[in-house]
């Protein structure tokens, strides 16, 4: 039972990241997706140590609300005239180091270390369960990631045009009439919102994983955007099944081998892809000199 | 502060932080310059396989082999981004994050492989992720300051070399330099410098003392010579705050808040650099707006009579016609 609850657990994290890195793959912002996974620590560890619990609403709150202020601190040193790259680096970095101390410093007071704020503790999701009346309705973590997904498909599915049109042309999108700065905040609030819902169990850092390697697969694998969401989602979760059961065989952490079973389905979209794989390239060059 | 250099173990860590900060500091002016900051980023957090694969293989925990395979997993790592970059539609930026997070991962794997498994004195292994400059030996000292030294020869004596492939690679290519081995050259230091910073800061934020020093440097100065021994000297504070601060603190580890002295040096920048900071720029706004009005004013004092013969005049034509 427990593997199925940890399974679940992977599929609805790697489903929730591979819809909205799609979207941050095709805007070039896969490194926002890593500076907004590093920035929500500050917004994590500051909802938990007002409110002392690990599954409260104030940690989502607090989370997005970094997430956007890392969004907007971006933004605000870009246009003060940083180049973007170094403008990332430096705000990522400080938020992460903010929360990195206010952890150490409570370090006492509260249980939520560091290892599990680096790589997760999947395995730890069906102990802390969701009693309503008495009745155990399953793990709160994916109760919690299920009502993320749903909220990402509702607002993904609703505003689909937009979301597209801004992606891949956001001048024609805004000379349109599309408020483009909105549909760039509102996927910067899904996106921390994924990152906060998935840190206990893959961690900070292994988020941006399961954000950027399922999509960037799926790019290698076609041309329209609809398959791609498709085939993203449908790569991050057979990568946390097969984490899973790499996991086991290891004895090793969990979402450290569901990123790398990610990474090893990237590496063959890579290498043999029909249309943009290194092997199909590399055989189109050679009939065009031959 | 003072009698902090009486303790001969606080003055090994307190020198080791300001030599790694300074070495940082001068080597990411370039890669600032060069638009690849974030690349130590992922050099630095791509470096943990590699201490654990060292670990595993030596079963000791030498820090001189730890610098070997965290330096062979980083420069890896560099390769296999320019690789996915170059040969398919990957997006440099997507490919970057592609390397970080799954070499991280691999690193995370062999770490809890190594906690879990049957390897004897494992523990410490893990202070690698948020680094331990509390345990900084004599040694350590040496190598940093081997390194810090290195580097600014290095630099020194290819100044000119990497000033040219920083602002302009193409241009130098024409003049008949070794461009790519010089590319390589500066990656090989920014990997030296992510690598030896790994132990006091951390994977996961050596990268700041890279990338932090040097934009806070670009708000004081338009020259590369000066803007490299600022970004120095900040990487340098930041680590003797960094060093200082956590000393005085129980629980506070050294990496993040030589970041967070950084980031305070930045915003200082930010807010007081000359003509690029906030304030300057405040001050130039209200200095311009100043002389536009008193431009105006002057032109209206010696325009007044200007506009009373203007008025006359259609006056004057008035009467004419009638």
């Amino acid at each position: 039972m427990s593997g199925f609850w940890i399974v679940l657990t992977g599929a609805l994290v790697a489903s929730c990241c591979a819809i909205l890195g799609c979207f941050l793959i095709l805007r070039r912002m896969a490194l926002i997706g890593d500076a907004i996974s590093h920035a929500v620590l500050p917004g994590i560890a500051i909802a938990f140590l007002m409110s002392g619990t690990r599954d409260s609403i104030f940690m989502l709150l607090g989370a997005a609300a970094f997430g956007f202020i890392a969004v907007f601190l971006i933004e605000m040193f870009r246009s003060g005239g940083v180049q973007s790259d170094a403008s990332i680096g430096v705000v990522f970095t400080a938020l992460f180091a903010v929360g990195v101390v206010l952890i150490s410093l409570n370090a006492r007071n509260i249980d939520l270390d560091l290892d599990c704020v680096l790589f997760g503790e999947i395995a730890y999701v069906q102990w802390s369960t969701l009693e309503i009346g008495g009745a155990d309705l399953g793990p709160k973590a994916v109760w919690l990631l299920g009502f993320t997904l749903v909220v990402i498909l509702l607002v993904i599915s609703l505003f689909y045009k937009q979301f597209k049109l801004t992606s891949f042309d956001p001048a024609l999108a805004a000379a349109l009439g599309i408020p483009v700065a909105l549909f760039h905040y509102a996927l910067m609030g899904l996106v921390s919102m994924a990152s906060v819902s998935s840190f206990e169990s893959v961690g900070a850092i292994l988020v941006v994983g399961l954000l950027i390697i399922p999509p960037a697969a799926a790019y290698l694998l076609t041309d329209r955007l609809g398959p791609m969401l498709v085939i993203s989602v449908a790569v991050g979760i057979v990568s946390s099944i097969a984490g899973y059961a790499a996991a086991v065989a290891l004895d090793a952490s969990i979402a450290g081998c569901m990123v790398c079973a990610a990474g090893v389905l990237f590496a063959a979209a890579f290498l043999l892809s029909p249309k943009h794989g290194l092997l199909a390239l590399r055989r189109a060059r050679s009939r065009a000199a031959a | 502060m003072w009698e902090m250099l009486n303790d001969p173990n606080l003055r090994w860590i307190l020198m080791g932080s300001i030599l790694l900060g300074f070495g940082n500091g001068i080597v990411g002016t370039f890669s600032y310059l060069r638009k690849e900051s974030l690349l130590g980023d992922v050099l630095a957090h791509a470096a943990l396989p590699g201490i654990c694969i060292a670990f595993m293989l030596s079963g000791v925990k030498s820090v001189g082999l730890f610098l070997v395979g965290a330096a062979a997993a980083a420069l890896a790592a560099a390769a296999l981004t320019n690789l996915i970059s170059r040969r398919s539609r990957i997006k440099p930026d997507a490919a970057m994050g592609i390397v970080l997070s799954v070499f991280f991962a691999i690193g995370i794997v062999l770490l809890t492989r190594i906690q879990h498994g049957s390897y004897g004195n494992q523990s410490g292994l893990d202070k690698f992720l948020f680094g331990q400059a509390a345990s900084m030996t004599m040694g350590d000292v040496y190598v940093l300051g081997g390194t810090a030294l290195g580097m600014s020869l290095i630099c020194g004596l290819l100044f000119k070399e990497f000033k040219l492939v920083s602002f302009d690679p193409a241009f130098g290519r024409g003049l008949g330099f070794k461009v790519t081995a010089l590319e390589y050259a500066l990656l090989t230091l920014v990997t030296v410098v992510v690598v030896t910073g790994i132990q006091a800061v951390g994977v996961v934020l050596v990268a700041a003392l890279l990338i932090t020093p040097s934009v806070a440097a670009r708000y004081w100065t338009d020259r590369l010579a000066a803007m490299t021994v600022l970004s120095g000297a900040f990487g340098a504070a930041s680590g003797a705050a960094g060093a200082w601060i956590s000393s005085g603190v129980n629980q506070l580890p050294t990496g993040p808040i030589s970041v967070l002295a950084a980031t305070g040096l930045f915003l200082l920048s930010v807010l007081f650099g000359p003509k690029r900071g906030i304030l300057s720029k405040l001050l130039l706004r209200r200095q311009a707006k100043r002389d536009w009005i008193s431009k105006q004013l002057a032109k209206a004092g010696a325009g007044a009579p200007a506009t009373q013969a203007g008025t006359a005049n259609p006056a004057g034509e008035r009467g004419a016609s009638l």
